[in-house]
């Protein structure tokens, strides 16, 4: 019973480090990459790098996720778990340039 | 410009309609003016030091310092307008029976406006960080353009404020008797919303599940970047794809603040019987 119990309790942890990485760049109000391709049904994360001095909004209104960063810093976002499906980000304050998308198969 | 002014036009929205409906409702508080404009100053400086502290907040617990900052302000607002609501439904019957006669509720009147100032206060903080984030980004790149883009942030901080007023002078014209049922809704169904908004900030710092995700998706049909699903996002936290852990948080905040909007006028209804009978 006790050993189960450890073993409940532990998952959380274990789930968590089998989060999938994934990085994106901001650079001159751009993101690279512009798309980026994940598994469907697993949360992932996402390390957002801001190059730029001013800031950015990543926001999806399809993924529900908004999140200020800093110029010059890096931020870290979760996403998902998500169906197979197109889901469009983009940098709020520059939204003319910053656009991508994260596509889930 | 004009991608400008609309994000500052949603940014200052979403205070003002708060301010908007909280103003209304306070209308017969005496001192309630005084400690709204204090709410919107402090507010404002607050938004300043949010805003440079952008780059601290965001490192703090391991990169989720803007979720859990954000739900915790959600989450005080939530609390001061349930406690804002359960306290009306215990005074709002006095008040509007006569506005004059609350000098005897003054300490009451006093922590009423304590929560006032709360409530507009962080409105303002939070939506203000992100409006003085945006406006250093202008005035800091050197694309040129930026007076253009400041005339737009400064029309969409007028048309954002007008809209607030509108709803503001809006109540006010209703009559008594549907004021307080007016004011008290709206103000129960802001809660709801922040609740739903809190959950959203927790579940993108993996401190919660998102529990089916999305619960629907209605982006087709009513988009919240659309006119009519902004303003339904700010007044009852309308999403076009919520989580389903955010609906259970938008139930709960209804339903307790329901109960206890309930328990307040109930014991205020037996407290006058009481004395009439005595």
């Amino acid at each position: 019973m006790k050993q189960i119990l450890l073993i409940l309790l532990l998952l959380p942890l274990a789930s968590h480090a089998e989060d999938d990485i994934y990085s994106l760049i901001i650079k001159d109000h751009r993101f690279q990459p512009t798309e980026i391709i994940i598994p469907s049904g697993k949360k992932i994360k996402l390390l957002i790098e801001n190059q730029d001095a001013t800031p950015e909004e990543f926001e999806s209104h399809s993924l529900n996720r908004e999140k200020l960063i800093a110029g010059k810093n890096k931020s870290t976002i979760f996403i998902g778990p998500l169906s197979p499906g197109r889901y469009t980000f983009e940098g709020e304050f520059n939204a003319k340039t910053a656009q991508g998308v994260i596509i889930a198969q | 410009m004009l991608a400008t002014g609309i994000i500052i036009f949603r940014e200052v929205l979403e205070a003002a309609l708060i301010i908007g409906i909280l103003a209304a409702a306070t209308r017969n508080i005496s001192g309630s003016r005084r400690w709204l404009v204090a709410g919107v100053l402090v507010g404002l400086i607050g938004s300043a030091m949010v805003a440079a502290s952008t780059e601290v907040i965001g490192e703090l617990a391991n990169g989720i310092g803007q979720e859990l900052f954000n739900a915790i302000v959600l989450g005080i607002a939530v609390s001061m307008l349930a406690w804002h609501n359960i306290w009306m439904s215990s005074h709002g019957a006095a008040l509007a029976a006569n506005a004059s006669a609350l000098g005897r509720d003054i300490r009451d009147g006093q922590s009423e406006c304590s929560a006032l100032f709360l409530i507009v206060g962080l409105a303002v903080l939070r939506e203000g960080s992100e409006s003085v984030l945006f406006l250093y980004g202008i005035a800091a790149s050197n694309e040129g353009g930026q007076s253009a883009m400041l005339l737009g942030g400064l029309f969409g901080l007028l048309g954002g404020s007008a809209v607030g007023y509108g709803i503001y002078a809006g109540l006010l014209r209703l009559p008594v008797r549907w004021f307080f049922t007016a004011t008290g809704v709206l103000v129960l169904l802001l809660a709801a919303s922040m609740a739903s908004q809190a959950a959203h900030f927790l579940i993108q710092a993996d401190l919660l599940p998102s529990l089916a995700a999305p619960l629907w998706d209605t982006s087709a049909v009513l988009s919240e970047q659309s006119a009519v699903g902004m303003l339904l996002h700010t007044l009852m936290g309308y999403d076009s794809h919520p989580a389903g852990m955010q609906l259970i948080f938008y139930i709960a905040v209804l339903i307790i603040i329901s109960i206890g909007m309930r328990l307040a006028g109930n014991s205020r209804r037996v407290a006058t019987h009481k004395k009439i009978t005595q």
